[in-house]
């Protein structure tokens, strides 16, 4: 083919473009990676990139940059493209959209064929979309917003052991969030010590207690002395109580081949519940996933080490990403925001974290930062989990901002309790209790929470300590992460 | 001891009226409402017995309340829960279920512990109540 002459459609002018097949280097988007007629097929992977190009850097090269170095190119031409059906196999940036009030940001609508990636492996899909493409130096930075995971690929992955309705008709637990806390202090208490904690909040009635992210097996408690302990709390509490309880046994470890040995101790000691953390890697995840579910176990997740690469808005993993692929990858429980404590969290954005959690469909939706319908088909929810900073006085708001499938963890708000853990669990168990009741007599519990939690109080000596403690308590910090497009009252 | 199963355990024992405005809560959202007893409280029994079937066409909430006194009349000393269960795709499961009656007095639970191998120990949940047969176990009233 000779060289052809096509307009330079930034600049308006003439140039010449390099032959497609011509040794050397051509930009990406004459290459075939910058397609704006091209129409996503159904099957197709699609990605929303916030890219940030180096000056001089045209939006649409970028975002075929980016389409390019995520799927089938290399810096230069390669001959041996043409032993494929490279059209085929080329991811397609088809559209960039400026990101509105923010200098020198654009998103870049990418589509990759079902056929780039391996079935059911989140590894495989990671490697390709955020392999490399994240130091690529024309770009200054690089956040991959949202995916749209097509059905046909959905499908080829477990999903979460368990689900939603399982772990609640497992636990025998309905029409309320459930309740927990991490044992506290998180490093330091000997293994009888820490049963100890498990026992009295478990008794005084949460539902589960949790090993924090960094207990897996230090010298000052082992893991299978924690297992055993924990279990004689979780067990005289189930006896005290006449309810389903359970303890979050972190099986994380060094190896694949420890963890494995941990979870079927801790499947052997009863447990219903294990967790492992995401600093363990997508395979081991879904390892562990499927583990879980061969053997009756829940699976918690805790998001160790997120935010490294999720918080900053122009660069990194949005959450709510890591949350598709979690559920994909088959966990039943994620860390996914309280909006009120003390850890990031808009409450739009987490509206859209937890819909990713939850929902059997979700429709496009910019205020939640929602790029792309997104199909889950019949695979199960998983229930989000809020942890950080939250305690018995915001009950209302947590209700109204995070629903009833949720796992409220308290853990400075229970074990903190100036009359004591168990103390701690039953204000936090009778205010959502009282909250719940309300809601559902059809009160505006969020207006009347602290009437609510007051009236709730005369009765609980436990809650109204909590509530002179802990009621004034807020966190309030601006996110530094939140969608682009803010709601807009009208009015009409 | 008090058995702290169902949605609201941890607050007083909910009046009629109270009862009534959540019946009327679950019927708002299309939720048919059932009633269960048991005498046997162990958290892993499930099958609670079924007074009649699932009040798929009663949408008034005095009509559940009713079922709900025909059965405390017929069993006062046994456990009653009211479940109201959402039939929706996506859902097919409980969701609201609540204690409305108790019998006058809970034993609670014995924790049997069985040494096994290795420090491991084998835990097993025994209801007092369960030493006398079904019928007869709460001050031997049915």
């Amino acid at each position: 083919m000779a060289d052809t002459e096509v307009n330079g459609s930034k600049q308006g002018t003439k140039k010449k473009k390099a032959d497609r097949w011509s040794a050397g280097v051509i930009p990406y988007a004459e290459m075939g990676y910058w397609e704006p007629d091209y129409q996503p097929k159904d099957s197709d992977i699609l990605c929303a990139f916030r890219i940030t190009p180096q000056p001089g850097v045209p939006p649409e090269e970028a975002g075929a940059a980016v389409a390019g170095e995520s799927s089938t190119a290399t810096w230069t031409v390669v001959w041996t493209d043409r032993l494929t059906a490279h059209e085929h196999y080329q991811a397609k940036c088809y559209r960039v959209d400026a990101v509105p009030n923010t200098e020198g940001q654009y998103i870049a609508y990418i589509a990759y064929d079902i056929d780039l990636f391996e079935e059911g492996s989140i590894a495989n899909l990671t490697s390709s979309i955020i392999g490399n493409v994240f130091g690529f130096k024309a770009l200054k930075a690089l956040r991959l917003e949202d995916m749209r995971i097509p059905l046909h690929y959905v499908k080829t992955f477990q999903g979460p052991a368990h689900g939603i309705i399982m772990e609640r008709e497992y636990l025998d637990k309905f029409g309320r969030p459930l309740l927990g806390a991490t044992t506290k202090p998180k490093l330091g208490l000997s293994a009888r010590n820490y049963g100890r904690v498990v026992y009295e909040a478990l008794r005084g009635g949460l539902d589960f207690t949790k090993d924090d992210e960094n207990i897996n097996s230090q010298p000052f408690m082992r893991w299978r002395d924690r297992y055993l302990y924990s279990m004689e709390g979780v067990n005289r509490a189930i006896a005290a109580t006449g309810e389903v309880k359970g303890h979050y046994l972190n099986v994380t470890a060094g190896t694949m081949e420890d963890m494995y040995e941990r979870a079927t101790f801790a499947k052997e000691v009863g447990t219903v519940i294990i967790m492992i953390d995401l600093t363990i890697g997508y395979t081991a995840i879904q390892s562990m996933a499927k583990f879980a579910r061969a053997n009756s176990l829940i699976l918690h997740l805790h998001r160790a080490g997120h935010g490294t690469y999720t918080r900053q808005k122009n660069h990194g993993v949005n959450f709510r990403v890591i949350a598709k692929w979690m559920r994909l990858a088959g966990v039943d429980h994620i860390h996914a925001g309280t909006v009120v404590g003390k850890l990031e969290g808009d409450p739009n954005a987490t509206a859209g974290y937890y819909d990713t959690c939850r929902e059997m469909k979700q429709p496009i939706n910019p205020v939640k930062g929602i790029f792309f319908d997104q199909d889950w088909g019949s695979m199960p929810g998983m229930m989000p989990v809020a942890s950080g900073g939250i305690h018995a006085g915001q009950m209302g708001d947590l209700l109204h901002y995070l629903g009833e499938d949720v796992v409220l963890q308290f853990g400075g708000g229970t074990i903190g309790h100036p009359m004591g853990i168990a103390a701690g669990a039953e204000a936090n168990r009778v205010a959502l209790e009282a909250m719940i009741k309300a809601r559902n007599e059809g009160r505006d519990y969020r207006k009347e929470a602290q009437d609510i939690l007051k009236a709730a109080a005369k009765k609980c000596s436990a809650l109204d300590v909590a509530l002179s403690t802990w009621g004034d308590i807020s966190f309030n910090y601006e996110s530094t992460d939140m969608p682009d497009v803010v709601e807009t009252p009208t009015s009409t | 001891m008090r058995i702290t199963q169902g949605t609201f355990s941890f607050l007083p024992d909910l009046t009629d009226d109270e009862i009534t405005a959540q019946i009327q809560y679950a019927l708002d959202n299309k939720w048919p409402c059932s009633v269960e007893f048991t005498d046997d409280p162990h958290p892993r029994n499930v099958y609670w017995d079924m007074w009649g079937l699932p009040m798929f066409d009663l949408t008034d909430a005095a009509g559940v309340l009713a079922e709900v006194n025909a059965c405390r009349k017929a069993k006062p000393e046994h456990y009653i829960r009211l479940n109201a269960y959402n039939a929706n795709y996506g859902k097919q499961t409980v969701a609201l279920s609540f204690i409305v009656q108790r019998p006058s007095d809970e034993p609670g639970f014995r924790l049997d512990r069985q040494d096994a191998h290795d420090r491991t120990i084998h835990y097993t949940l025994h209801p007092y109540a369960a030493d006398a047969p079904p019928g007869r176990r709460y001050n031997g009233q049915q």
